[in-house]
């Protein structure tokens, strides 16, 4: 606090060190001595510490110290020990349960969420995307159409046994190859592709003739994708009427699909993945939001 | 270090003191140069006095402290499966309980609206008496007075103790000795054991640390608390505030001259003379002042300073002072108030012959008063108004929508519901600002969401709009959840994302 009391005379009394700076003097206000003691605790603190803990960078690596701490390890452990945690609780009662009693039950639904999420990043991501939308050839899990039924019982099935995955009980059919095989002629291909596009809506090749194309596809297509081209989950006839497109819906892209025939494979899940990974993987994808 | 130093001087030449009283006697009697930078503390002992800001004193340490240890034990009903202590933070669970209070972390910005409102008194204290705080409130003024009152009841008053001091070691000197730091231990213990009760089941904690069952933070807590109250009230006492407390400086730099302080009235003071001599002097009709130098204000000092010498930093502004040098006063049947909290510029004025010349109510103390009302109106406003739900809406990074089969658009977000109510509540969950839009819960009816007592729910919420009429571009969506048991409506806005 300054003197306002007498402005310009120096307080009476205290001491300096001795020390002047351009007439400026410092008083000397001694410190108590445990507080030097203290720094010196904190030195000899200090050595302590670089000996136990990890202290000093070197030119690859740092000195670890003789306790072997790292904070990285702590919090390994830790992680370690909450999964122990989950599994021991959660896992066999997912591997027991059907899907149908996972999903009625709201805290069970919950794990088995949780559960389908991270193993579609690890496993199902890669073809079908991060957020499940697919791209061309792989189909898109978010929305409500189904090659092979969209039911959480019809999606299990598909991801433990696959779709022409080379597993015995895998689904089978193919959209043949009319234009490469002969069976179709140029004219007729896009006449046909021009006719299912004009059931959504959509433009088809120019010039061909969607009469043709229904007569087409009658003779053709109905016996698999249905007389009203409804498609077929059990032969993994799409639905030609709406306006998803597994291969795209530009007119050149469907004529593609009718000549060269399509056909896509889904590994089988089985034996890769647990059964309980493989419910919660159904249950999760179909809370996506497109199940029936 | 010259903020240390006095401020004031007397306006008439006065004797130094040549004996050692406390530890500024001492820090002055060092030669200059030879002075070194660091010096063994000289340990003081305060002489008992009787007197008003005694009693103030002794009146503010029963409240405290009793508020302090008793609080824990208050009970508070809340019903089954909540917690039944009126004060408990309750770390595991993530909830502060005040009485009928609640908080959740969420709501830390009360907190910070304590401390700013905690700072903000501090600053109006400061500006009306000066440090008030550190007098008569502060915990380690409060525990060092209860330590120094068992030291007194112990070891003797004053003079006692300086005798026990240098006297050399003996059967009494030890019985004493351990007697004093035993029961200087047990407060401390029990300081630390208060505090943890804070934490948990205070009735239930108290019955695990007995049978040596609580859990190892409560015992570490209770000893670091018990050590740092044994040193810091035994054995550190005014260093605290001297060397470690920051307060002085900030308290330095915000007061001003208009400020109530404890000071001593030189005018009236000066020059110090003997009771007999005084009374000479002014038979002759020649000027005496009251201070008869008898140094009852400097060995009534807990921080060991000389008040005549002004107003200093190590001045904690508790008042014994006041005191002591009223009952010598009293006895010499001279006006009370030699010493007093007046302010610096009164003071001055007084010195020249005029009157008071400082107001409590200034710019300053309006200023302080008027934020802390503010700041303190606008935290009860909001305690009152909030609200005990409430939920947060997130849209999905990817994918924005999803366009389904017969072409409609859907957009998928992830839903939290709080429940700040005890008892499980079931909130119906409806979207605002999209015509003829349909709303799914994954696992969930939209118009009966359960949410658990006292916890927060997550759901998946799809929104779809209908096909052929949706927008066709990102739409403002407000979600709202009602609970149709207390008509209570939580609102959070979002978007509806469309190609």
């Amino acid at each position: 606090m300054a003197d306002t009391a007498n402005p310009g005379k120096p307080p009476a009394g205290p001491e300096t060190t001795g020390h002047e700076w351009d007439g400026i003097r410092e008083y000397n206000n001694p410190l108590p001595r445990w507080w030097l003691y203290g720094l010196y605790a904190t030195i000899v603190w200090s050595f302590g510490y670089w000996v136990l803990y990890p202290a000093w960078p070197l030119v690859s690596g740092y000195t670890s110290g003789l306790l072997g701490y790292s904070q990285r390890a702590t919090v390994l452990d830790e992680v370690e020990a909450v999964r122990r945690e989950r599994d021991a609780r959660g896992q066999a009662q997912l591997a027991s349960a059907t899907v149908a009693e996972i999903r009625a039950d709201p805290a069970l639904l919950r794990l088995a969420l949780a559960t389908g999420k991270a193993a579609f990043g690890d496993n199902c991501a890669a073809c079908h995307g991060t957020s499940a939308t697919g791209r061309i050839g792989y189909p898109n899990l978010q929305d409500d159409d189904w090659l092979w039924g969209g039911t959480p019982e019809a999606i299990e099935q598909t991801i433990r046994f696959g779709a022409r995955s080379g597993h015995g009980e895998a689904h089978l059919g193919d959209m043949p190859a009319f234009g490469r095989d002969g069976v179709l002629k140029r004219q007729e291909l896009e006449a046909v592709a021009t006719y299912v596009l004009s059931l959504s809506g959509m433009p088809g090749v120019a010039g061909a003739s969607v009469e043709k194309g229904a007569e087409v596809f009658a003779g053709n297509c109905a016996a698999c994708h249905g007389e009203a081209a409804k498609g077929n989950p059990e032969m993994g006839a799409p639905n030609l009427t709406d306006p998803i497109w597994l291969y795209g819906s530009a007119p050149d892209q469907v004529v593609a699909t009718v000549t060269n025939g399509r056909k896509g494979m889904m590994p089988a899940w089985e034996g890769r993945l647990d059964p309980a990974t493989i419910k919660s993987l159904a249950v999760f994808v179909h809370g996506l939001g497109g199940g029936k | 270090m010259p903020l240390a130093e006095p401020t004031q001087t007397a306006s008439a030449p006065r004797p130094r003191p040549t004996k050692k009283f406390g530890s500024r006697a001492t820090r002055t009697a060092i030669p200059a140069v030879n002075g070194s930078l660091y010096a063994a503390r000289t340990k003081i002992q305060p002489q008992a006095v009787r007197g008003t800001f005694r009693r103030i004193k002794w009146a503010l340490l029963a409240a405290t402290l009793g508020v302090y240890y008793a609080v824990p034990f208050i009970r508070w009903d809340r019903g089954p499966g909540e917690p039944s202590q009126a004060v408990l933070l309750d770390l595991d669970r993530g909830r502060f309980h005040f009485f009928s209070i609640e908080l959740w972390p969420q709501d830390v910005t009360y907190v910070m609206g304590l401390l700013i409102l905690a700072a903000l008194v501090l600053f109006l204290m400061n500006a009306v008496a000066g440090r008030i705080w550190c007098g008569y409130l502060c915990p380690q003024t409060v525990w060092t007075d209860l330590f120094l009152a068992v030291e007194r009841l112990v070891e003797g008053d004053r003079r006692e103790r300086l005798k026990l001091d240098a006297a050399p070691w003996s059967m009494e000197k030890i019985a004493l000795r351990t007697m004093k730091h035993a029961i200087w231990l047990l407060i401390a213990w029990w300081t630390g054991g208060a505090w943890v009760l804070y934490f948990a089941d205070a009735p239930t904690l108290v019955m695990q640390l007995a049978t040596y069952q609580a859990p190892p933070a409560a015992y570490i807590a209770i000893l670091t608390l018990t050590a740092t109250t044994y040193l810091l009230a035994g054995h550190m006492r005014e260093q605290v505030c001297t060397y470690m407390c920051p307060w002085p400086r900030i308290q330095a730099a915000l007061t001003d001259e208009h400020a109530y302080n404890i000071l001593y009235r030189d005018a009236r003071g000066e020059p110090r003379v003997s009771a007999k001599q005084a009374a000479v002097l002014r038979a002759a009709g020649q000027p005496a002042g009251d201070c008869v130098d008898c140094f009852a204000c400097v060995t009534a000092c807990p921080a060991g300073i000389d008040i005549r010498d002004g107003l200093q930093m190590d001045c904690i502004q508790c008042g014994l002072c006041v005191d002591a040098c009223d009952t010598v006063m009293a006895k010499l049947g001279r006006p009370a108030g030699l010493i007093g909290y007046d302010t610096e510029a009164n003071r001055r004025s007084r010195a020249a012959g005029k009157g008071r010349v400082s107001h409590v109510v200034r710019p300053r103390t309006v200023l302080y008063a008027a934020l802390v009302a503010g700041i303190g109106g606008f935290m009860l406003y909001s305690l009152a108004t909030r609200s005990f739900m409430g939920l947060s809406v997130l849209h999905d990074r990817n994918p924005l929508f999803v366009t389904l089969s017969d072409g409609s658009i859907r957009n998928g977000y992830t839903v939290r519901l709080s429940n700040k109510r005890l008892g499980e509540r079931h909130y119906a969950l409806a979207v605002e600002g999209l015509p003829g839009a349909r709303v799914e819960v994954v696992g969930g009816l939209a118009g009966d969401l359960p949410v658990p007592s006292n916890a927060t729910q997550e759901f998946r919420v799809l929104v779809f709009a209908p096909p052929g009429a949706g927008p066709t571009a990102s739409v403002p969506l407000t979600f709202r959840i009602a609970d149709a048991a207390t008509g209570e409506t939580a609102r959070a806005r979002d978007s509806f994302k469309a190609p």
